[in-house]
């Protein structure tokens, strides 16, 4: 519990720093809080130095404060990414730009992508002008690389716009490895990559020493894996692993419990079939509820109502976007929790997947992923409902800031629709 | 051994009846087999119907019947049709995705299923896509769960020159032939850019290595085409004479020279487009649709001059530097464009076993943003990027993508607005024959890899009474020695 408080303490910190006060409140919105409040219609929204001091319909306008007019539409939190490559990729075919994966060495585990990220990254303003506040910026296991990756980094989408350039919100926020076919990959099989973890993490615990006595060979960890690994196995930080198979999730759970790892899984496509084994354990996952193609031999299983499957069954989830890792088209999870909505699933219950439980999950939930008093003020405002595909934010503010509607793709249109031989018939 | 000695034989003794039957093209050495089956006739009664040719009817019936649209109107007798109530449901001509690797790159992706790039030389226009195709795919169902009726099937771009690709009916099938869209032409599958001088230059270490390398290979490839065609022809012409021999990628080439092949060009930048144009002016040929084509926008103008569509993706972008200036808008502008010879033609395509799923949404995505950014597109005009368009693209716009009477019955029902998250094709007839009904899954046949995937959840319920603990005492002890030494909280 007091470790939880240190975590979110660097989150606080930030805030301290703010210069300048500033106030402003928003009226008449339907206001997706999240929270217990729920849904509030003709709400007011007042945002006091970056945080959210008041909401509700009966909250008053501050002295002084000219109120944004939502006229009814939908103000929802930031949307919270829980696995993504933001700020540590450009282009994933420009090698220069892509720095996902460690290609040297098989574990990485002293790895912290904050010491690379880019708060400059083009793709930040591409998904923050659609509603994305946050994200977990995470490394990726690889072939011919680490099976454990490293630590990944919460940042904030607001990059060098953040108050006092203070983007990495929470560094070394959780470690990232492989099981299932990923491990299989890049140890040889899967008991290869079992055993290899178990290596690594009784190695960690021995204080650098490789299982057994230490005279059986060298060790195989840096100080630095072994440093990051034992806050790993003091529960300080989670661990995220990438699997899909049920009984790669069961080994997950295995190698959890040997462990007393703090267990988040990533991929999960056969999640549903091992629901009560992840409920007992309170072990999370981050999954994509719009794949139904068994396009692994790991994923035969997958099935788009699987999320229904997992609440029923008590399972904390948040939605993440396989394909891309939620980097270019991070934008595009709300989408996802729009076909979650086609698949049965409560429209609250989908937003909350892409705000409050991302939040939950990465240990953010008491400043971050709803709106309620004290929270910051990640919001967007949208000109209809956010889960639609035809919708987009009118205005977006990260931590009370108001962000710019403006992108290099914004530039781009804006320059060749002024070419266009046919003129727009607004 | 002995049955393969005795395979030999036949094969000998049937060439020596015909003395050289391979020596001259067959019209169609892969003739469909495509029969919908025999299906009665059905009224959709009361739908809001987007035709595909910018028209929407507001509480129209249709009438299929023979597996063609039979007629369209006001309160049509029934005269024995099955009756569907399609009030506050969307009719729209089925959807048509003209990029697809279904079944060349099934699901599972392994390399035993990895069969859509022939990437041992940068020219290989003698292979041909549906060679490759595996009907099991089980994304096909997948994409009939979405409204997709037709697809063309390509192979990759990893070549500059990639084979032939083919149109096929979103059915059901043991063999491809019974799923080719019957009379529709071939395509041709040419890549721009990145791709073949990546797979060649730079990780095989020859030829092309660079952008000129690319297009000094299409030209050298369409100038051998150009002569072999002129032997060709004149050889047809008075039959005199032993015919010239045949080289089956050269005589792709020569059928697109002849109009009787497709092009269907990979390529994402704007410069890429217009020297490709001229390309195919040189050697006169033409480029059916650009896919991909991230920076189309830039030359909208262009491509409606030369009246070349668009095959586009809502917002992808970035995987690589030539998708780096993609826009929400690219579908939108492409569409806005006018010029003497014509409107813009968009296409809203996949190229993704999941986007084609939803292509509607992607859609309906373009839709919006170029709303936003000013530009005028009714639903009925926009729905068009999904049937109409890609059926112009393909060369079939005579038999469907558009709801026109005497069109194939290709059409789906939707729950709403096809442009919305929410919305799910309810019903979806392929020449008049229901292929998919959402309220009935089970009537569909799953592919055959996924049959079995569930065997043991079907024999589960007879062991439910078996406590879950007996389970448990078949696990053996686990020796102390190598057991974990956890001693976590």
């Amino acid at each position: 519990m007091i470790r939880r408080h240190l975590l979110t303490g660097v989150v606080i910190a930030l805030l301290a720093t703010r210069a300048e006060a500033e106030l402003f409140a928003i009226r008449n919105a339907v206001v997706h809080t999240g929270g217990r409040a729920g849904t509030l219609t003709g709400a007011t929204v007042v945002v006091r130095n970056g945080r959210i001091e008041a909401v509700g319909t009966d909250v008053l306008i501050p002295e002084g404060v000219t109120p944004i007019e939502a006229h009814g539409r939908p103000l929802t939190p930031g949307i919270i990414v829980a696995h993504s490559h933001l700020g540590l990729k450009e282009i994933d075919g420009v090698e220069e730009t892509n720095d996902v994966a460690s290609e040297q060495k098989r574990y990485s585990a002293g790895l912290d992508v904050a010491d690379a990220l880019n708060p400059r990254s083009a793709l930040l303003p591409v998904n923050r002008i659609d509603g994305v506040t946050r994200a977990m910026s995470a490394p990726d296991a690889k072939k011919g690389g680490s099976l454990i990756a490293g630590q990944g980094a919460i940042i904030s989408l607001a990059g060098s716009l953040a108050e006092g350039g203070n983007w990495i919100v929470k560094p070394r926020a959780a470690m990232f490895a492989a099981l299932g076919e990923q491990g299989r990959e890049i140890a040889g099989s899967r008991p290869a990559a079992f055993a290899a973890m178990r290596e690594a993490l009784e190695e960690a615990r021995s204080g650098g020493l490789r299982l057994g006595d230490g005279l059986n060979g060298d060790a195989q960890l840096s100080p630095l894996d072994v440093e990051a690994l034992k806050r790993v196995l003091n529960r300080e930080m989670p661990m995220v692993l990438q699997v899909e198979r049920a009984s790669d999730i069961l080994a997950a759970l295995k190698l959890a419990d040997d462990y007393g790892l703090q267990l988040i899984v990533s991929g999960g496509a056969e999640a549903h079939r091992v629901a009560a084994e992840l409920a007992s354990r309170s072990v999370p996952v981050l999954i994509d509820p719009s794949r139904n193609l068994p396009a692994h031999f790991e994923t035969l299983h997958v099935r788009p109502d699987a999320p229904a499957v997992l609440a029923k069954a008590g399972v904390k989830f948040a939605f993440i976007d396989s394909d891309d890792k939620g980097s270019h088209n991070a934008r595009n999870l709300r989408q996802l929790a729009g076909i979650a909505v086609a698949n049965g699933m409560r429209h609250d219950d989908a937003l909350a997947a892409i705000t409050l439980k991302p939040a939950e999950i990465l240990g953010l939930s008491n400043v971050l992923g709803s709106i309620e008093p004290g929270k910051i003020a990640d919001l967007v405002l949208w000109d209809r409902d956010p889960l639609e595909v035809t919708s987009a934010p009118d205005r977006v503010w990260i931590e009370g800031r108001e962000m710019p509607m403006v992108s290099r793709q914004t530039l781009l249109r804006d320059r060749y629709l002024k070419r266009l031989k046919a003129p727009p018939a607004k | 051994m002995i049955r393969f000695v005795c395979l030999c034989a036949v094969l000998l003794l049937a060439a020596c009846g015909d003395r050289n039957p391979a020596a001259k093209p067959a019209a169609d050495p892969f003739p469909s087999t495509y029969k919908p089956p025999e299906s009665g006739a059905v009224l959709i009664r009361g739908a809001t119907v987007l035709t595909g040719i910018d028209t929407r009817l507001d509480d129209t019936d249709v009438l299929l019947s023979d597996g063609k649209i039979a007629s369209i109107g006001k309160a049509l007798a029934s005269g024995g049709a099955t009756v569907i109530e399609a009030k506050g449901r969307y009719l729209t001509p089925g959807i048509i995705d003209v990029h697809s690797h279904l079944g060349v790159y099934p699901a599972p992706g392994v390399w035993a299923t990895s069969d859509g790039n022939e990437a041992t030389a940068p020219t290989t226009a003698e292979v041909w896509a549906e060679h490759s195709i595996w009907p099991q795919d089980p994304g096909f169902q997948a994409a009939r769960a979405g409204g997709i009726t037709t697809l063309q099937v390509l192979p990759g771009s990893a070549n500059l020159i990639g084979g032939r690709g083919v149109v096929i009916k979103n059915v059901p099938a043991v063999s491809y032939q019974q799923m080719l869209f019957p009379d529709a032409k071939r395509s041709l599958k040419m890549a721009c850019g990145e791709n073949p001088k990546r797979v060649y230059g730079k990780n095989g270490g020859r030829s092309p290595a660079t952008g000129m390398g690319n297009v000094a290979g299409y030209r050298a490839a369409f100038a051998k085409a150009a002569s072999y065609r002129a032997k060709w022809d004149a050889w047809n012409d008075k039959k005199a004479g032993a015919a010239p021999d045949r080289d089956l990628g050269l005589e792709t080439l020569a059928e697109v020279l002849r109009g009787n092949v497709l092009v269907q060009m990979h390529c994402y930048r704007a410069d890429q487009m217009a020297t490709m144009l001229d390309v195919a002016k040189e050697f006169g040929f033409k480029i059916n649709a650009f896919h991909h084509a991230v920076e189309a926008y830039k030359i909208a103008d262009l491509l409606a001059e030369t009246q070349t569509c668009g095959a586009l993706w809502a917002d992808w972008w970035g995987f690589k530097l030539e998708a780096w200036d993609a826009i929400n808008e690219n579908i939108a502008i492409v569409d806005a464009a006018r010029s003497d010879k014509g409107a813009g033609c968009a296409i809203v395509h996949s190229d993704d076993p999941n986007g084609i799923q939803r292509l509607n949404q992607e859609a309906a995505k373009a839709l919006a943003a170029g709303r936003r950014a000013g530009l005028a597109i009714s639903d009925e005009h926009a729905i068009a990027w999904l049937t109409a368009n890609p059926a112009k693209a393909l060369g079939i716009q005579e038999k469907t993508g558009t709801i026109e009477t005497g069109k194939a019955a290709d059409v789906v029902l939707w729950s709403g607005s096809p442009f919305s998250v929410y919305t799910r094709a309810d019903l979806v007839w392929i020449d008049g024959a229901l292929r998919l009904d959402r309220a009935h899954p089970d009537a569909e046949p799953d592919s055959d890899f996924m049959l079995g995937a569930d065997v043991d959840e079907a024999a589960a319920a007879q062991f439910a009474a078996v406590p879950a603990a007996a389970a448990v005492i078949a696990v053996p002890e686990v020796p102390e020695a190598a057991a974990p030494t956890g001693d976590a909280p």
